[in-house]
């Protein structure tokens, strides 16, 4: 168990409360009259399944019943920050590729995993696309 | 003036009315009964809720111009009148739970409405769907830290705060209106299992039932 901070409440909750739903800023095509079955099929059906840093669309479905967006590393489960809809993310795979060269990754304890750290750099660029 | 419909859901007539703890609480012939009970149980049945929705500054104007009280912009915050009666919570930034004394509420939605008029905005009588627990006593905190997650400590839960947390499993909206007194808002389908809940978990601490 751990707490996320909802941006709407402004406080740290406990993971119960919370639900994901899946991978943030998808945009429906703007011209579905002309989308491709293929366009329309990536839209509706692929997802993203990154290892490192990934953007979620997360509800906080007990409190306060709003979405918000959670950029997560799938390899530590760290959240690394939350912000509201209609925002964009300020920590990004790149921007998170510096953090990592600098050695600024905290080891949470026992949520660490062997591709996390640091000195596992080849395991860390493999993944970020 | 907005067009919807609205109707008292009161009844105007005597129709018997039950509360959704009519039969473990009201129809029981003992109630539990400490002689020197930790905590004090006992249900506001009946009263008026209300859910506002809409844009914070147009429902402040309304609230203000009709209840004279401001609306809490805050987050988890909760206001009361000086009786105490009526309050006023945060529940997410476009929706806030009013609960005023059982037979206000209609009246109040009209003049809400009224007030509102054709701006974007939404009010539902849930009076029907939830009812009021009060927790009182030296002890309700401590049966509370055995039931919620959330940490309800002084210093992180002083009077005036309300959340929506969750409670032994169920959803439930926690608040402290006063210094020694904490309310429960359960969902009607809930309201049994809450209730028995908090008998057990307030038995080592002695508690009493009040009707």
């Amino acid at each position: 168990m751990f707490y996320i901070f909802c941006p709407y409440c402004k406080e740290h909750r406990e993971e119960e409360e919370f639900h994901p739903r899946g991978q943030a800023h998808l945009m429906r095509p703007e011209d579905p009259e002309n989308t491709s079955d293929e366009e329309w099929g990536d839209y509706l059906f692929f997802r993203d399944n990154p290892r490192g840093i990934h953007h979620e669309m997360w509800v906080h479905s007990v409190g306060c019943r709003k979405f918000f967006n959670i950029t997560r590393n799938t390899v530590t489960y760290e959240i690394l920050e939350t912000y509201p809809m209609g925002e964009q993310p300020t920590i990004t795979a790149e921007s998170e590729g510096v953090r990592l060269e600098q050695g600024a990754q905290v080891a949470d304890g026992g949520w660490q995993t062997v591709g996390a750290r640091p000195e596992n750099k080849a395991l860390n660029e493999e993944a970020s696309s | 003036m907005s067009d919807v419909k609205e109707f008292e859901t009161r009844p105007a007539d005597d129709s018997k009315a039950e509360s959704p703890l009519a039969w473990s609480l009201h129809e029981q012939k003992s109630l539990p009964h400490a002689s020197n009970p930790g905590v004090i149980l006992s249900e506001k049945p009946f009263l008026g809720h209300l859910i506002l929705r809409g844009g914070a500054i147009v429902m402040d104007e309304a609230v203000r111009e009709v209840m004279g009280m401001a609306l809490p912009a805050r987050p988890l915050a909760l206001v009361s009148d000086d009786s105490g009666e009526r309050s006023i919570q945060w529940l997410s930034p476009d929706e806030w739970l009013v609960i005023v004394p059982g037979g206000e509420e209609f009246a109040l939605e009209q003049k809400l409405r009224q007030s509102l008029g054709q701006s974007h905005f939404s009010i539902v009588n849930v009076g029907g769907g939830q009812t009021v627990l009060s927790l009182k006593g030296k002890a309700s905190r401590d049966v509370l830290m055995k039931s919620i997650s959330y940490d309800v400590h002084e210093e992180v839960f002083p009077v005036g705060k309300g959340v929506s947390t969750v409670f032994a499993k169920a959803t439930v909206i926690l608040r402290r209106p006063e210094e020694d007194g904490w309310e429960l808002v359960i969902r009607r389908s809930f309201a049994d299992y809450c209730y028995r809940w908090l008998l057990d978990a307030a038995k080592e601490y002695g508690v009493s039932v009040t009707r």
